[in-house]
């Protein structure tokens, strides 16, 4: 099996915190691989390392390698831009960005493309395209003009993965993205995640294990910054290896 | 019941009261001066406004010979002309200058340098207006006259470049709060699309801040439309109806500040002085009125 993510010995500090201890890790093609562990253990940070967004907050070091689809991220001819092209990111709030809808979607593709090289009519069949991989084209077609932060937290949701698409990222990693949705909502969109997986690589964090089992095909446990256990969802709920992993499935830390 | 009735309405202690009364006195105070100014300063051009005074003259003839003995003519054009293109040049220097240099401190320069640099602009809008009027008077001046090879330089120009100079700190720090108020997440949001940090500036912050940037123009305007002596100083004071850059002019609030201390009390000219000092106050209200209305914009969108 092919891995898009690989570490070897990574480790991470914040100013002097060591956030991440030596984490190796083979993140599978084409899958979803859900990451939990107890707050402040360090999952978020490894999915922000993937896209190198956690280098926004300045006093980051980091340590080890992070190869993401055979290429050390780390390395000086890494452009930044085509790196964050690939790997795609939804956060834990939906973040639209203050403009219509329709722009969100084609706001990918303008950064990436010169000054008005897309055509009307291209640009209409990508809106049109991304938003129906994410189910939203019925619900949206007709308010394509409206400002996405005004929409439901839902749709905001669900517009923030379509925005991604048009870019055809390999990576998309997603952060708690459904801790500001309801129940319907949260259905929506990891059935939306089924249906992407096989084309992109999903790499989800999540405190909701019910959610790690409904959705992810491998799963990682971490704690206090260290990898634990890396194995099938199914495997590590109902037969835990690790001490740390069976008390944190079975719910024995808060 | 009965508890809950003694202490609403009875049991409010005496200082809770004044201090109460106090505070709400000052609040009003603000309204009451400004209704004040407005009201003594209507009063004492009230009289010729509307008896005597021919206001389509007022307006439209660039002619101000408010001393002539045979002839007096109150012709303010030329007066407000002179106002609005010194603003209008000195805008076009301090927009530019102004929003590039809040972008820089707010998205661009190190934590450490920020504090730096807004101490610096904080000074800069320390500097009183006698002072830059000095500068202009001299430094300013000789440097027109040598890079332009100019007779003079107290021109537009120079009271320009002097307007600049006042209302960039005013344009800094509004646009630089306004710039601020915008949520991290969507800096965040189009970083992780893989924007750099120009796109962010010009795709995300520009358009979502575009309110607060224009508020900070205008105040910044209007800061220049009510200068006086840096403009007394540095324009050449002449009336003349501006035309270029390089000639010298005279604005509204440079003729009050010159005029108002030689003419006798309740004459026509000292009436007329205050009748331009309502033409001033109208027009750095609505120039106020139109940033305030823009700044609540801002407030409904987010």
């Amino acid at each position: 099996m092919n891995h898009s993510i690989e570490t070897e010995n990574l480790s991470l500090w914040y100013g002097d915190f060591q956030a991440l201890i030596d984490v190796s890790v083979k993140i599978p093609d084409g899958q979803i691989t859900s990451l939990i562990g107890p707050s402040g253990c360090g999952k978020t940070t490894l999915l922000r390392c993937f896209n190198r967004v956690n280098e926004r907050y300045g006093n980051v070091t980091t340590e080890g390698k992070i190869e993401i689809l055979g290429k050390n991220i780390y390395d000086p001819d890494v452009s930044l831009p085509e790196l964050r092209k690939a790997v795609g990111m939804v956060f834990q709030r939906p973040n639209p960005l203050p403009i219509s809808v329709y722009e969100n979607i084609l706001f990918g593709l303008r950064i990436h493309s010169p000054m008005r090289s897309i055509t009307r009519t291209e640009s209409d069949q990508i809106v049109e395209e991304a938003l129906t991989s994410v189910f939203l084209w019925e619900d949206l077609k007709d308010k394509l003009k409206v400002r996405a932060t005004s929409l439901q937290l839902e749709q905001q949701q669900k517009l923030c993965i379509a925005r991604l698409l048009p870019l055809k990222p390999k990576i998309i990693l997603m952060d708690e993205p459904c801790s500001a949705l309801d129940a319907k909502g949260t259905l929506a969109v990891e059935e939306l995640m089924e249906i992407l997986a096989g084309t992109y690589t999903f790499l989800i964090v999540t405190h909701n294990m019910a959610q790690a089992r409904r959705v992810s095909e491998e799963c990682i446990f971490m704690f206090l910054g260290e990898l634990i256990e890396h194995r099938e969802t199914q495997a590590l709920f109902e037969d835990p290896k690790h001490e740390k992993t069976a008390d944190y499935v079975q719910m024995r830390y808060g | 019941m009965n508890i809950l009735r003694k202490k609403s309405a009875a049991n409010v202690p005496f200082s809770e009261t004044v201090i109460e009364t106090f505070i709400r006195l000052c609040g009003v105070s603000a309204i009451v001066f400004v209704f004040g100014i407005f009201f003594f300063v209507f009063r004492e051009g009230a009289g010729f406004l509307f008896g005597g005074l021919d206001l389509g003259q007022f307006l439209t003839s660039p002619e101000w010979y408010p001393t002539s003995l045979s002839n007096k003519r109150y012709g303010t054009l030329a007066l407000i002309l002179g106002t609005f293109s010194v603003t209008a040049l000195a805008m076009c220097i301090a927009v530019p200058f102004g929003l590039g240099a809040a972008i820089f401190v707010s998205e661009f320069c190190s934590p450490k340098l920020r504090e730096t640099f807004k101490i610096i602009i904080e000074l800069l809008a320390a500097i009183p207006s006698v002072v830059w009027g000095f500068i202009g008077l001299t430094l300013m001046n000789q440097l027109i006259i040598a890079v332009f090879n100019a007779p003079i330089g107290l021109t537009m120009l120079n009271g320009g470049i002097m307007l600049a100079l006042m209302s960039v700190p005013i344009i800094v720090s509004i646009a630089e709060d306004a710039l601020k108020a915008v949520p991290d997440s969507y800096r965040e949001a189009a970083e992780a699309l893989g924007a750099t940090r120009w796109q962010v500036v010009y795709r995300v912050l520009l358009p979502a801040a575009k309110n607060g940037l224009l508020a900070a123009v205008l105040l910044g305007a209007a800061r220049s439309i009510g200068e006086t002596m840096a403009v007394l100083m540095a324009t050449g004071h002449s009336v003349n109806i501006p035309s270029g850059p390089l000639s010298w002019i005279r604005t509204l609030t440079a003729t009050i500040a010159a005029e108002l201390g030689e003419v006798a009390r309740g004459a026509e000219h000292y009436q007329v002085l205050f009748i331009i000092g309502i033409l001033l106050f109208t027009i750095t209200f609505v120039v106020n009125l139109i940033a305030d209305l823009v700044i609540k914009g801002i407030r409904q969108d987010s």
